[in-house]
């Protein structure tokens, strides 16, 4: 199901000697990021997380070309990053679902078929089987408002995926959610990635939401953001309610949590461990 | 239907209790509007008002009957006055809006005036107005009314086009969607709110407008002549029924505007609220 004819021998994302440089309004320089390198594979769940203001939106940002680096290169599926979005290789989903009022659910999953000008009888069958996929046929004439949160997401993650793209972009997609509907839909976006075969980059503030998900964890650290470190997640496929309940989960939230807190982290920066703890404590990572 | 729906607060109900559940929504209104007719009329009385201070209800609908054709008269003219000036600025109005949100230059040259002309009293300008086109021509009180809700709806119209979410943009962009997309499927339909919230207010304007513009003198078959001459021969029942036709006639257009708001945008939280 996945996208075809982009099974590159290459990374689907490569990223190579990213910084990235905001001018803050009083005339200062933040290095939101700073020196990141970063190859995720084919197939691979790959999920950002750290405190505010690390850079991992930010990075999210750079690979869907929705911002550019200030020095460096963003690769995907062997092209420059904006040539792939012009290409449509990616979906998007962000925290707010963004859907538009004015259009049913089934009009707001046809939005990017429209936008390519897919066929009518095609777009159809599109935005049924994505609808399938999240179960939410039976819902398809509703308006957004008529939905619940969760309900609203897997709206947008339909949307992202009706044009098969070979990468998914979610940024703290189910941040504003409550815990149970998080963890229903942890599963279902397991699931939707085995599925199709979509290569899935998923910001993220929740540990144990990264661990359940990913095939490796980036852990990254603020001011300036880098990646401190990537975990390789070995937890078996398909994970359930179970697996949050095993040792080994355990054992990886509390790898991921102390990496974070800069325990393990070998750095002769200590301004900068210091800085992800006090980040830590102020509880902005849930 | 779905399975889903009964689930739900669905937007489709049956029509006729709607209505019904509408008027009796509608039930105090009616209830406190007959009561001041009622006091009014008995206070008239009471307290031995002369009827040039204040005639009562039942003369001034007396009045308003035996004057009836040249009432309707005066409302047709005014009303045309009113709804070609509103029909010109409207257009006017939206056309610079989607100048206005497609180029920042014209942006920046053309909104702070805007927004500095909606707080002129562009009612003064009336005699000037006269004077360039013709005392009797009803294109002066026209060209009044163009000005009034001009204005409005430019700086409504032109909030809704631009005031669109970033990540909305964003999501567009990441389907590689052209200028014309974003603005077919994403700008305009975001700014009908706005164009509908500043065609509220202009439908009132324009009728203002065109009243008091006619003030200041010229065809004497208009409402605001009527009120002015009626009030100088102290037929204050007159007046009153003529200022009635006026009110009756801006309730009419103000509605009319609603209905077509609530047909185009039903999906629009305000259209909810009005329902439930």
């Amino acid at each position: 199901m996945s996208a075809g004819g982009q099974q590159s021998p290459g990374p689907v994302v490569q990223v190579a000697g990213v910084n990235k440089v905001f001018e803050t309004a009083g005339g200062g320089r933040t290095n939101a990021l700073e020196n990141i390198d970063l190859a995720i594979g084919a197939d691979e769940f790959v999920s950002l997380i750290g405190p505010s203001g690390c850079g991992k939106s930010t990075l999210l940002r750079l690979i869907g070309d929705l911002t550019s680096p200030t020095s460096g290169t963003v690769t995907v599926n062997g092209k420059p990053a904006r040539q792939a979005r012009l290409d449509r290789d990616y979906g998007i989903v962000f925290q707010a679902p963004v859907l538009f009022d004015w259009r049913t659910v089934q009009a707001n999953v046809a939005l990017p078929l429209e936008v390519k000008g897919t066929p009518g009888t095609e777009r159809d069958q599109r935005v049924r089987s994505m609808l399938e996929l999240v179960e939410l046929k039976d819902f398809a004439r509703h308006y957004p408002y008529q939905l619940s949160g969760g309900m609203q997401q897997r709206v947008s993650i339909a949307r992202a995926l009706a044009l098969e793209p070979s990468i998914l972009l979610m940024d703290e997609p189910f941040g504003a959610l409550d815990e149970m509907t998080r963890e229903r839909l942890n599963a279902e976006v397991q699931r939707i990635w085995q599925e199709t075969g979509t290569t899935i980059v998923f910001v993220t503030h929740s540990i144990p939401e990264a661990v359940f998900l990913s095939s490796r964890v980036v852990v990254m650290s603020p001011r300036p953001g880098r990646i401190v470190r990537i975990i390789d997640v070995d937890l078996p496929r398909p994970r359930t309610d179970d697996t949050r309940e095993t040792a080994r989960y355990f054992e990886l939230i509390t790898e991921v949590r102390e990496t974070l807190r800069g325990r393990r982290v070998a750095t002769s920066d200590g301004a900068a461990v210091a800085s992800a703890e006090r980040t830590m404590a102020e509880g902005a990572v849930g | 239907m779905t399975a889903g729906t009964a689930e739900l607060a669905g937007p489709r109900r049956d029509p006729g209790a709607r209505l019904i559940r509408q008027v009796r929504g509608q039930a105090p209104a009616i209830v406190v509007f007959v009561s001041v007719l009622v006091v009014w009329e008995v206070g008239v009385g009471a307290l031995a008002l002369q009827s040039f201070i204040l005639p009562r209800p039942s003369a001034i609908a007396t009045a308003f009957v035996a004057e009836w054709q040249t009432l309707q008269l005066a409302a047709r003219n005014t009303l045309y006055e009113a709804l070609g000036g509103l029909v010109i600025g409207v257009t006017a109005g939206v056309l610079t809006a989607f100048a206005v949100s497609r180029w920042a230059r014209v942006r920046e040259a053309v909104l702070p005036i805007a927004i500095g002309a909606s707080a002129v009293p562009i009612i003064a300008a009336a005699p000037i107005m006269s004077n360039w086109f013709g005392i009797l021509n009803p294109f002066a009180k026209m060209a009044i009314v163009i000005l009034l809700v001009y204005f409005p709806m430019l700086i409504n119209v032109a909030r809704g086009l631009s005031q669109v979410e970033p990540s909305a943009l964003e999501l567009m962009q990441a389907s590689a969607a052209s200028e014309g997309q974003v603005l077919r499927k994403v700008r305009i339909p975001n700014a009908l709110p706005y164009f509908f919230t500043g065609l509220k207010v202009c439908t009132t304007l324009s009728l203002i407008g065109a009243v008091v513009a006619e003030y200041f003198g010229g065809s004497s078959d208009v409402l605001g002549r009527v009120i002015v001459q009626s009030s100088s021969r102290l037929r204050f029942d007159i007046t009153w029924a003529a200022i009635a036709i006026t009110a009756i006639s801006g309730i009419v257009m103000y509605v009319v505007a609603l209905v077509v708001e609530r047909a185009v945008i039903p999906w629009h939280a305000s259209q909810r609220a009005a329902e439930s």
